[in-house]
């Protein structure tokens, strides 16, 4: 089992013809998720490699039966892309561009308000469920199909570190998805913990957060009311200086709110295992879930 | 991005938002030529940086006549105004902005951010004006009336009179706070703000509203459809080194410690850099190369980070993805060759490729330590310091 994206999903990708998103799409591939359609606006009709591609994202998914997108439109016109996704029926959409507008993204989540529609990011590696399905920008061979262990975290290549010291540990993962590091961002910690929760095949759930907002807080409230299984988190950012931008839109410390050590003392008061020292999280993984 | 008062007001009078008569002006004569103009004392100067803080930092002075004019303006021009926003090493002062003074009846706050929880852009406002909002929030939090605005909808009527109302201002100050709120909403959706600020918005003794100080920062996302706003851009409140970054697309933050490092994605490099400081030693900067690192990429971080005279060692952490372990190792080897590296370095690589990547260094003969996981590399380059 998994959470959000197994191998029965059927991916569509937008700005499948630009740079990123050819080369992004042949890995998918090649990891082995069901590449069923691209749309780029104006080249319909075309193939990119044995893919389909179609001029709007409704005719590709009358035409194929796409459910889930992978948006790798630049960000002036990303908040459309996924807008149209949303008007299509996709139930799963994966934005990989990173610097959309905080209010673009505002407009996008509460148009959104209401339907039946999952957004994963925008500004995140995607999600990959282990031997079955990737759909993003993460390396498929730093992960280990099998589970039992569910990742989600606000970041990107920081999230590859944390698992490739879990698949060393030998301890494989259900699904691990990054939710991005901008502000205003779709699926958040809690959708995810939920999920996990509810996933039988999920023993134990990482979490990996940073710097900024209070996205981790409110994670650590909903863990302490409604997760049963072992929690091991970390958070990036305790040297970050507050009122600077750290790379990501979302890092930042502003006042006194959105400190890594404030996150830090309301996970481990939650019953959150918190790792401080990065180089030991599999470790300390392999101790919390016990093999 | 951030700009100066002066700027921010004039972006105000754009949407038709009242603020004092005034000018900006570089120089003494040219404080003295806009006092001339204004025609009445008393008038303000302020010093114009990039922080918060200005008046208790000494950089904000009454002036009853032209001499006193004259005489701050020296004082202020040139001086290093030190705010608990700029650091103990302050700020140079390069302009002033010269203005009417008011009658001032009461100081009002009057803020528009938006709230990255709940995706709503929130206005808030307070009868506690001309203090540091965190503290009303924090220990008076009641005197503070939020109103939520869902971006869908837009500003309406109601939500001006909820902030009005909220403020308990005179009748007559009603419907001019009404259109000044309305056109502050205007400038924050049309230029993408991501703060507006106005600390303190003044009524005045005949019922006017003001706004007399005016923050304004920019979303840097959206400044692809805002050029005009380029020109706002003020390179002196900047650190040359993040400058020079930008140019590059490094993401680039110039801190105090002693160990540079250089690492792929934002959220790694923050977590480098406390590896850094949990093994004993400083971080001196971030620096996030992003995902698709070129040869050249890492040739200017090197030379950005050796550039900071602090430097004692330099830590390398790449996560290879996208960007295999091999390509990385080649411009590694390429860039400590032209740059020529003064201190250790430190490198630690992972992911795709990375038995060709460690190859390369080793056989490079160039003066590189490879870790073979991030504790050895953070305890290898503390061992620089310490």
């Amino acid at each position: 089992m998994s959470i959000f994206v197994d191998k029965n999903t059927r991916l569509l990708v937008q700005g499948i013809t630009g740079r990123e998103g050819m080369f992004h799409t042949r890995q998918c591939i090649e990891y082995g998720t069901k590449v069923v359609a691209g749309v780029t606006p104006g080249k319909g009709g075309q193939k990119m490699d044995d893919v389909p591609v179609f001029n709007t994202v409704k005719n590709a998914v009358a035409e194929t039966g796409a459910d889930c997108g992978m948006i790798f439109v630049p960000p002036p016109f990303a908040a459309d892309a996924i807008m149209e996704a949303v008007d299509a029926g996709l139930r799963l959409i994966v934005a990989i561009t990173e610097g959309i507008p905080v209010l673009d993204m505002m407009r996008v989540k509460n148009y959104m308000q209401g339907k039946p529609v999952r957004l994963i990011g925008p500004n995140c590696p995607g999600i990959i469920t282990p031997g079955e399905c990737k759909v993003g920008i993460m390396p498929g061979p730093t992960h280990k199909p099998g589970g039992p262990i569910g990742v989600v975290s606000r970041s990107g290549t920081l999230t590859y570190e944390v698992v490739h010291q879990l698949t060393r540990e030998g301890i494989g993962q259900t699904t691990c998805l990054g939710i991005g590091g901008d502000p205003v961002n779709g699926t958040n910690f809690i959708d995810c913990l939920e999920a996990f929760e509810k996933d039988p095949a999920t023993a134990g759930i990482v979490m990996v957060g940073e710097i900024g907002g209070s996205a981790e807080e409110d994670a650590a409230a909903f863990i302490t009311e409604h997760v049963t299984k072992p929690v091991v988190g970390f958070i990036a950012g305790l040297t970050a200086p507050p009122g600077r931008r750290m790379g990501h839109a979302g890092a930042i410390i502003s006042g006194k709110s959105g400190t890594a050590q404030s996150k830090i003392d309301v996970m481990k008061a939650s019953g959150i295992h918190v790792c401080e020292d990065l180089g030991t999280f599999g470790k300390l993984c392999a101790e919390v879930f016990g093999n | 991005m951030k700009i100066h008062e002066y700027q921010a007001k004039e972006l105000f009078k754009k949407f038709g938002v009242p603020v004092p008569e005034g000018g900006v002006a570089f120089s003494t004569s040219e404080a003295k030529g806009v006092a001339q103009k204004l025609g009445s004392f008393p008038v303000v100067v302020k010093a114009q940086i990039h922080a918060g803080g200005r008046g208790k930092g000494g950089g904000v002075k009454l002036a009853k006549s032209m001499e006193d004019v004259g005489g701050f303006a020296d004082q202020i021009i040139g001086m290093t105004l030190v705010t608990h926003q700029t650091g103990p090493e302050g700020r140079l002062v390069k302009k002033v902005l010269v203005e009417q003074g008011l009658n001032i009846a009461k100081e009002l706050y009057l803020s528009i951010i938006p709230d990255r929880s709940t995706a709503q852009i929130v206005v808030m406002v307070s009868e506690a004006g001309g203090m540091d909002i965190e503290e009303v929030a924090e220990k008076t939090p009641e005197k503070i009336i939020k109103v939520t605005i869902n971006p869908l909808q837009g500003i309406q009527a109601y939500h001006c009179r909820e902030a009005a109302f909220g403020l308990n201002l005179p009748a007559a100050a009603v419907k001019p706070f009404n259109a000044m709120l309305n056109s502050l909403y205007r400038l924050f959706v049309a230029y993408d703000c991501s703060l507006l600020e106005i600390n303190p918005l003044v009524l005045t003794a005949d019922d006017a509203v003001m706004a007399l100080d005016a923050k304004v920062n920019f979303d840097d996302n959206a400044l692809f459809r805002h050029k005009d706003l380029l020109e706002y851009r003020d390179l002196d409140e900047e650190d040359p080194l993040e400058i020079e970054a930008s140019k590059f697309n490094l993401n680039y933050i110039n801190l105090d410690g002693n160990i540079g490092n250089m690492v792929n994605g934002a959220g790694l490099a923050m977590a480098t850099m406390d590896i850094i400081k949990l093994a004993g030693a400083k971080p001196a900067n971030f620096l996030d190369v992003g995902g698709g690192a070129s040869a050249e990429m890492v040739e200017n971080g090197f030379r950005i980070i050796l550039s900071d005279k602090n430097v004692k060692g330099i830590l390398i952490n790449i996560f290879g993805g996208i960007l295999r372990c091999d390509v990385l190792a080649q411009g590694v080897v390429e860039a400590a060759k032209k740059t020529g590296i003064s201190v250790p370095v430190v490198v630690r690589m992972e992911g795709t490729n990375v038995g060709e990547g460690r190859r390369i260094l080793a056989e490079s003969g160039l003066n590189l330590t490879t870790a073979v996981d991030l504790k050895d590399a953070a305890q290898k380059v503390a061992g620089i310091v310490n």
